[in-house]
């Protein structure tokens, strides 16, 4: 008797590509917006703004969904340093993005797709596997996979 | 977005490695705020200079582009940096915040950057003339330069302004464009304005009641350019303003049709209620001004009020300027006269820039609501305002 395979969807998304790189990794989602500069520590990727609902955890990595930036436009910086301190996210989708997390994209080469057409906080899970064409706006999703 | 062969060939990395990352910036922004095009800047004035703001990565980000070979096509100047670049010591800075401060100053001089650093270039030599498309950063800056100048830019970043002033354009939205420079709110004073101070609590109270928008003032009779620049700092501070109208003062206020829009009526309890909010417990020991960075008359002010006076033991009395007016006003007399009653005058940076809680001191009265808006978070410390007269008071003798 084989083991029964595990079931995996596929869910295409076709957004906007603001931020033309690639990149892929397991999704880390949150309904809050992320201020990177005092939110998330550059030497290790961790976030650390208090009362936040990832608070604790790394994005290293990770493909990080969130609605958008807020804060300090010095986050912008702190994306960048996450790049040189290999701690940042393998890319970023978010609802609508603004110029804080833009810049920081462009600056550190991650990958920033927006506009996905649905809601990217319901549509992606954390945990899901997640591939980011920034060049063509394309999002693929894997779910129910464990890693 | 539609660009030109030039502007093709910039981000295709022709130009550089740091021309290429640049546009790529600018074409981003612009694909963002839903520009069509981009437009040519005659100026640049770039923030994100203190390395107690930029961090490591800043640091790095420069000296990776000048290194590149990235030269500014415009004229370009330089926001306050984090320390007085000759005075660090007596600030209290280590060596260093010193000495990476000092590497972010040479990195914007080897890409052609004016190191000016102030927050006030129209009062510094870089005066865009009306009309023409800039890319500021500096938010008191970018509103002087709209409402005052007639000059056009949105409120630009750090980085965003340093590739505008690289590739020579911006993107062509917002505050570029007649539509977003129009009128949005009628704010009709009616409390007397009679110092620059008042002026900054009229421009909190309004940033925070609006929020965003362009409003214009009815009301006012007069404006200096003191008055002008603090009302500049405070409508930037507690809202995301970049631009105002003042009927009979700014150059586009004529061309403005106010019918039908919302009336704010600001009495001078609304400018009380700006100063209590900004005001913290405390016994405030140490006076700053120059927020943003003090003209020569305020210079002369300054000094004016200490005549015959000292500032008290375990006080302190910081005011804040460019280095051009620094040393008009060292050329005058002025400094000396401050330094001569136990005050300091440091150019080049800013209580808001600088690490202010190495100073020593615990809390901070100002006449500046930008000031007292942001010390508290950027250096721990309590914040206080009043009028410039009683705020150097505060800290003096008798």
């Amino acid at each position: 008797m084989s083991v029964p395979e595990k079931v995996v969807s596929v869910a295409t998304f076709s957004g906007r590509g603001i931020a033309r790189f690639r990149g892929e990794g397991e999704a880390l989602v949150t309904r809050q917006g992320i201020s990177f500069f005092g939110g998330v520590d550059p030497k290790s990727g961790l976030v650390k703004e208090k009362g936040h609902e990832l608070f604790g955890k790394d994005i290293t990595g990770k493909v990080l969904v969130f609605p958008r930036g807020k804060g300090s436009t010095v986050g912008s910086y702190v994306i960048y340093q996450l790049k040189k301190s290999g701690h940042a996210p393998a890319a970023i989708i978010n609802s609508e993005t603004e110029a804080i997390i833009a810049t920081g994209c462009i600056l550190a080469e991650i990958p920033l797709v927006d506009r996905l057409g649905v809601d990217p906080t319901e549509a992606i899970a954390t945990g899901d596997r997640v591939s980011v064409d920034g060049e063509a706006g394309i999002v693929r999703v894997e779910k129910g996979q464990r890693y | 977005m539609l660009l030109t062969g030039e502007e093709e060939r910039m981000l295709s990395g022709a130009e550089g490695r740091a021309v290429g990352k640049g546009m790529q910036l600018i074409v981003a922004l612009g694909e963002v705020f839903g520009a069509e095009r981009l437009v040519r800047i005659t100026s640049a004035q770039i923030a994100g200079v203190s390395y107690g703001n930029i961090g490591d990565a800043g640091l790095e980000l420069l000296e990776d582009w000048a290194s590149a070979g990235a030269r500014v096509r415009v004229k370009a100047t330089l926001n306050p940096a984090g320390m007085d670049l000759e005075r660090w010591r007596e600030m209290g800075v280590g060596e260093e915040y010193y000495g990476k401060q000092i590497r972010i100053i040479k990195a914007f001089e080897r890409m052609g950057v004016e190191t000016t650093c102030t927050c006030t270039p129209y009062l510094a030599g870089n005066l865009p003339s009306f009309g023409d498309h800039i890319a500021w950063s500096e938010s008191s800056a970018v509103v002087y330069a709209n409402s005052v100048l007639g000059a056009r830019t949105n409120r630009e970043g750090g980085p965003s302004a340093l590739a505008a002033a690289l590739t020579g354009r911006t993107p062509l939205y917002g505050l570029h464009l007649d539509e977003g420079r129009r009128a949005t709110a009628i704010v009709e004073v009616g409390a007397e304005l009679r110092s620059p101070h008042e002026f900054s609590l009229l421009g909190y109270a309004v940033g925070m009641r609006m929020g965003a928008g362009v409003p214009f003032f009815e009301g006012i009779k007069r404006a200096e350019v003191e008055d002008l620049k603090i009302l500049s700092a405070a409508l930037a501070a507690s809202g995301g303003i970049g631009m105002f109208h003042m009927k009979g003062v700014t150059p586009e206020a004529r061309f403005q049709d106010t019918a039908g829009l919302e009336r704010i009526l600001v009495s001078a309890q609304d400018l009380e209620k700006a100063r209590e909010r900004l005001s913290s417990h405390g016994e405030p020991d140490l006076a700053c001004i120059g927020c943003p960075h003090c003209s020569v008359k305020e210079l002369a002010e300054i000094a004016r009020i200490l005549e015959g006076r000292r500032v008290r033991a375990g006080k302190g009395l910081w005011v804040w300027t460019s280095r051009a007016a620094y040393d008009e006003a060292k050329r005058r007399g002025y400094v000396q006269a401050i330094e001569a009653a136990g005050g300091k005058v440091f150019a080049d940076t800013c209580m808001v820039v600088c690490p202010l809680e190495a100073s020593g001191f615990s809390h901070m009265v100002t006449n500046s609501c930008k000031a007292a808006h942001y010390v508290p978070s950027t250096s721990g410390m309590g914040a206080s305002v009043r009028s410039l007269e009683s705020a150097v008071s505060e800290v003096l003798e008798g």
